[in-house]
Order: C-alpha cells, then structure tokens, then sequence
C-alpha cells in the first residue's frame, strides 16, 4: 500500500490555509497510486482539529502535546523523524511555508529521505518523483527528477494545487511521539506586525512599486501619481528592504494580503513572494520593461514599456478624461 | 566569536530576460551581470557587523567556478579574514544537497561560533543549502530571519513568517542562520580595500582536498518557460497611445 503523508500546518490555534493544499495534493497522488493518504497533525488541544481533518484523509494521526502548540523545527524533527522511520511513507509532503521550509531540509536531511522545496508539482514514477519548480526569479520552470527511494519529501508553493475539499471519513490515530523539551532552540513568542498609518489592505486603488522604481528620489512621482487617482502607494520587498518604504506598505506572503479594486503594478517582475499577496485583486494592471516578466500571467493589461516613460502620460490621460 | 558567511555568485535575473540555452538545460548568459546572491550580501553585512562587535575571525565561503573568487574577494574587501572556495568544476550536477555536504567538508577543521548563509539563492530559489548545512554540522538552525542579539553563547533570533508576524526565538551557539533580505543595510566596499583584497590568497579546495563523492539528490530535466496563465492583454504603441488607450480601459470600468 502507498502511503502518502502531508504535514498539518497550524499557528495560533488555527490550521493554516497551506494544509488544505498539500492534502489536496496528498489525496490526488493517493488515488493515483492506489494508496491513503495520512494527514499528520502535531499540536495541542487537538480534538476539534483531528475531527476537521477527518473529510481531508483516510487517515488523521494525531500527536497532542503542549510542546507542539507553537511550531519549533527541533522538536518537530525529533518527532517526525521517529515517526517516519515507523510508517516509512511513499512521499511525505510539507506546505512551503516560512515553518515547512524551516523544518523539510533538516528533517530529510537527518533521514537521508532525497528532497527537493518549493515544489509546483509533483508524480510519482517508480522509485523517483519527478517535480516541477520555478527557478531564476520564477521567470523559469525546472522539470527535475529526485533520485530513487523508498521514500521522498517536497515542500509544496502555495497557491499551487488549491484546496479541493473531499468528503472522506477518515480515522483518528492518536500516537505518542517522541518529545524533546526544545534544548537548543526555544520559541519565546509572536511578534505582531505593526501597524503603520496606512492600511493598504483597506483601498479600493493600490498603485505598486518594486525593483524598478531604481532611486528613492523616483518615489514622489509616483506617489503623487497614486494620489491622483485616489490610491494608495504600496510596495514590493526589495523596496521595503532599501529602507524607501515602511514594512505596512509592502504586499506579498512577508507582508500584507490585498484585494484592492484596481491594481496598478510599476516595474514589479511579479515574483511569487509578491503575486501571492495581490492575485485576489479584481483588476491588475502591469508596466514593465520585460516582456516576459511573470507580473504579466497575473495581470489583466499590460504595456510592455519603462514606467518613466508611462506614468507621467498615464497621469495625465486619466486627468483629461475626469475633466 | 568565530563566524563563516556562506556566498553564492548568480546572474541577476529578477529585471533580465532569461532565456534557455540549447542544451535545454542551461540559461544564455552572456547577456547577464553576475553578483552575489542578494540575501547572502545581508548574511555577509551580519558577519562583519557581529565581528565588528564581538572580534574573532571571519571566513567566506563559495561553491563555485572561477569567477566565484571576484564574489569572495569582495567580501575580503568588506571585511572577511579569510576566504575558501570549493571548485564546483570538479562536480558535477551540483544541487542543494550537494553544495551543503562540500561546504560540511570544508569546514571539517574550521572553528566556528556562528554560521551565517542567505536564506534563498534566486537562481535556483531552493533555501535549503543553509539548512542541509546546519543538520549536517549538527548545530541547530533558524531561517528568513530578520533580526539577531547576540549575548553570552546564545541568540535571540527573530523569523519573520507569513503576514509580516515575527517569531522570537532562543537559541544556543553554534547555530546556523539564514539571513532574510532588509535585516541591516549591506556596505559597499572601498577601493582600495577592494584593491588589497585582490593581493589576498583565497584557499582553492578540490576534489583531491575534498575526497567524497557526493550525493545529489535531484537531477535536472528540463528548462522550459513557465506556462502561460491568464496572459495580460498587452497594450501596445508608443507611450503616448499605449498610455492613453489604458486610461480608456480604466474609465470604462469605472475605476479612475
């Protein structure tokens, strides 16, 4: 029998998103491959979680220990590592998340389980598992074949096999881990975000910069720019990183989630850190140099042009119009 | 406190046209500029401030062909005592997996309090070779962090997770960190620091000084361009008409 895993993901007492896909996931490659699928949940309280998980697989093995109530990439390990020798898995499949992506490379490193992170697909194919990934900036995909094993691990991209909810009626297993009382990496607490004096999760017009916005000194232009039509300046990270934006204004999976009316994307490439905090935005529009820049999959318009050269007469076009 | 820094040389791709070679297996790239992999120059710029701070040593490290070393003597310029670099011409088809058991072999006598990598490489976006690292060393590891206090052999660390929520963490030393983009603001080095630095030796580990075979754990396929999704409708013309027919669009929907 094929067994395939995937690894509950939950923080402050809620499952995350990223877990319905990599069972979705989980559940495909099962049927696939005339196997189950094991949906793992390591956590504490877990009662109400286990019975949440039982449509999603034919299988919720269940670890409830206060430990487990934050996630911590060591003593996860040390859990998962035991467990895995026990069940030895087909392919065990991790969301990548800022934890998965923490914990996956330790995790099957320690097992000598071949991996691979950031995976957009996945097949099984005898003793290999041939993936997709993105790769230079995502303006590449990768076809790769992960060397033969008994067992492989990946860590799944968000966003990409969304949750298809099942109606299975699976079985709660609890199981009594291995616990380590985290020695060399502790977990003290969560930090909020702070909250800046915008909002940018609240306009309905969203004008954003990224890396080719170039200078600090180009910046006012552009706000003056998002002014004008009612909108609110907001950025990609490498821009929060120069220090030419505050953090509340950056949008994408380290910074805020938008669904803004109009989105006007300036000089953006569209890597995913930023596409997956402004896909659900209902028009977007792009202005880059490169024709084949990502930011043009996600985008309803594009002109293929420099910003410089674009904005200003945008600007005033829009201007003539209202008059 | 004894720190290595772990750097990548890559093309710069994320505003460049990146195109498949015709071996469908490699990028063209003589069209491309070369630098140190962004997230390794805020790991570098960690390195020397926490040397800075607390003396000890640092040495620089690179899985990478010859021009690897203009990459590592920038890095001697910036501050970095010593540099390594393991000649990744001797092996072949190099994945994370790979990189990190070279690195693990090369800092076999190294003493070290700290290690430090980027977190994400943007060529092969894999951010696993600081991780392999540290399980391979057998210290323990924190990665994307944005933010890092050093006091008396341990580390608060601060990883910075989905939505911007920070996550604090203790740690012991020796750890491995992966250092986000955005954690300090990375020095340019100075001419003649740079001139000094091209006078240093920088140690050259092959095969015959690193007797293993290591074990890849993905070989590659295939390149190809991502597939087209939703395609934007591209206006075209000079600013001037493309500009205007978007202006248009955006009244017709009522959106300006």
């Amino acid at each position: 029998m094929t067994q395939i895993m995937t690894l509950v993901e939950h923080r402050q007492d809620s499952i995350r998103d990223i877990s319905f896909e990599t069972l979705t996931m989980g559940r495909k490659l099962a049927r696939q491959n005339n196997g189950k699928l094991t949906a793992i949940l390591l956590g504490h309280e877990t009662a109400s979680a286990a019975e949440s998980l039982k449509s999603w697989a034919d299988r919720v093995l269940v670890a409830n220990h206060e430990t487990f109530k934050n996630f911590n990439a060591e003593t996860y390990q040390i859990a998962l590592s035991a467990l895995l020798k026990q069940e030895k898995p087909r392919l065990l499949i991790i969301g990548h998340s800022l934890c998965g992506a923490d914990l996956a490379p330790a995790l099957a490193t320690e097992l000598s389980i071949p991996f691979s992170t950031d995976c957009l697909s996945a097949e099984i194919a005898g003793d290999a598992l041939k993936i997709v990934r993105q790769i230079y900036d995502g303006k590449l995909n990768a076809r790769l074949t992960i060397r033969n094993a008994a067992t492989h691990m990946i860590t799944l991209r968000s966003g990409s096999c969304p949750a298809e909810a099942a109606d299975l009626i699976g079985t709660i297993e609890k199981f009594e881990p291995v616990i380590a009382s985290p020695e060399y990496r502790r977990f003290i607490e969560y930090i909020e975000a702070a909250v800046g004096d915008v909002d940018i999760t609240r306009a309905d017009v969203l004008v954003g910069i990224g890396r080719g916005i170039k200078e600090q000194a180009n910046i006012a232009m552009i706000d003056d720019f998002a002014k004008a039509i009612n909108g609110v300046l907001a950025c990609t990270r490498p821009v929060v990183d120069a220090g030419w934006l505050p953090k509340d204004r950056q949008i994408g999976s380290s910074g805020k989630t938008v669904k803004p009316k109009l989105y006007i994307a300036l000089g953006i490439s569209g890597a995913f850190q930023h596409t997956a905090g402004m896909k659900g935005a209902d028009t977007i529009i792009a202005v880059n140099k490169d024709p084949n820049a990502p930011i043009f999959n996600e985008a309803d318009y594009g002109i293929v042009d420099d910003l410089f050269k674009i904005v200003p007469v945008l600007r005033n076009k829009i201007g003539e119009l209202k008059k | 406190m004894d720190i290595i820094a772990c750097l990548k040389r890559v093309p710069l791709t994320a505003e460049a046209e990146v195109k498949v070679d015709a071996t469908g297996k490699g990028i063209i790239k003589d069209r491309l500029t070369f630098d140190m992999n962004e997230s390794d120059t805020y790991a570098l710029e960690q390195a020397i401030l926490t040397k800075e701070k607390s003396g000890g040593t640092l040495t620089v490290v690179s899985v990478g062909y010859p021009e690897a070393e203009e990459t590592l003597r920038i890095a001697l310029a910036k501050g970095a005592d010593n540099a390594i670099r393991v000649k990744a011409e001797d092996f072949d088809n190099l994945d994370g997996y790979m990189t990190a058991q070279l690195i693990n072999l090369a800092l076999k006598d190294k003493k070290y309090d700290l290690v430090l990598t980027g977190c994400m490489a943007t060529d092969d976006y894999n951010s696993q070779v600081g991780i392999i690292l540290a399980e391979l060393l057998g210290i323990t590891h924190a990665s994307f962090v944005t933010k890092i206090e050093i006091d008396e052999g341990r580390a608060q660390a601060y990883r910075e997770l989905e939505g911007g929520l920070l996550e604090h963490l203790d740690i012991q030393l020796p750890a491995l960190f992966t250092i986000q983009t955005g954690i300090n603001e990375p020095r340019y080095a100075s001419l003649i620091a740079i001139r000094k630095a091209a006078k240093k030796e920088i140690t050259v580990l092959g095969k015959n000084e690193l007797p293993i075979d290591p074990l890849a754990n993905v070989i590659l396929d295939e390149l190809y361009p991502p597939p087209v999704g939703k395609r934007a409708e591209i206006i075209v013309g000079a600013p001037d008409e493309s500009a205007g027919k978007l202006a248009h669009v955006l009244k017709e929907k009522g959106l300006v």
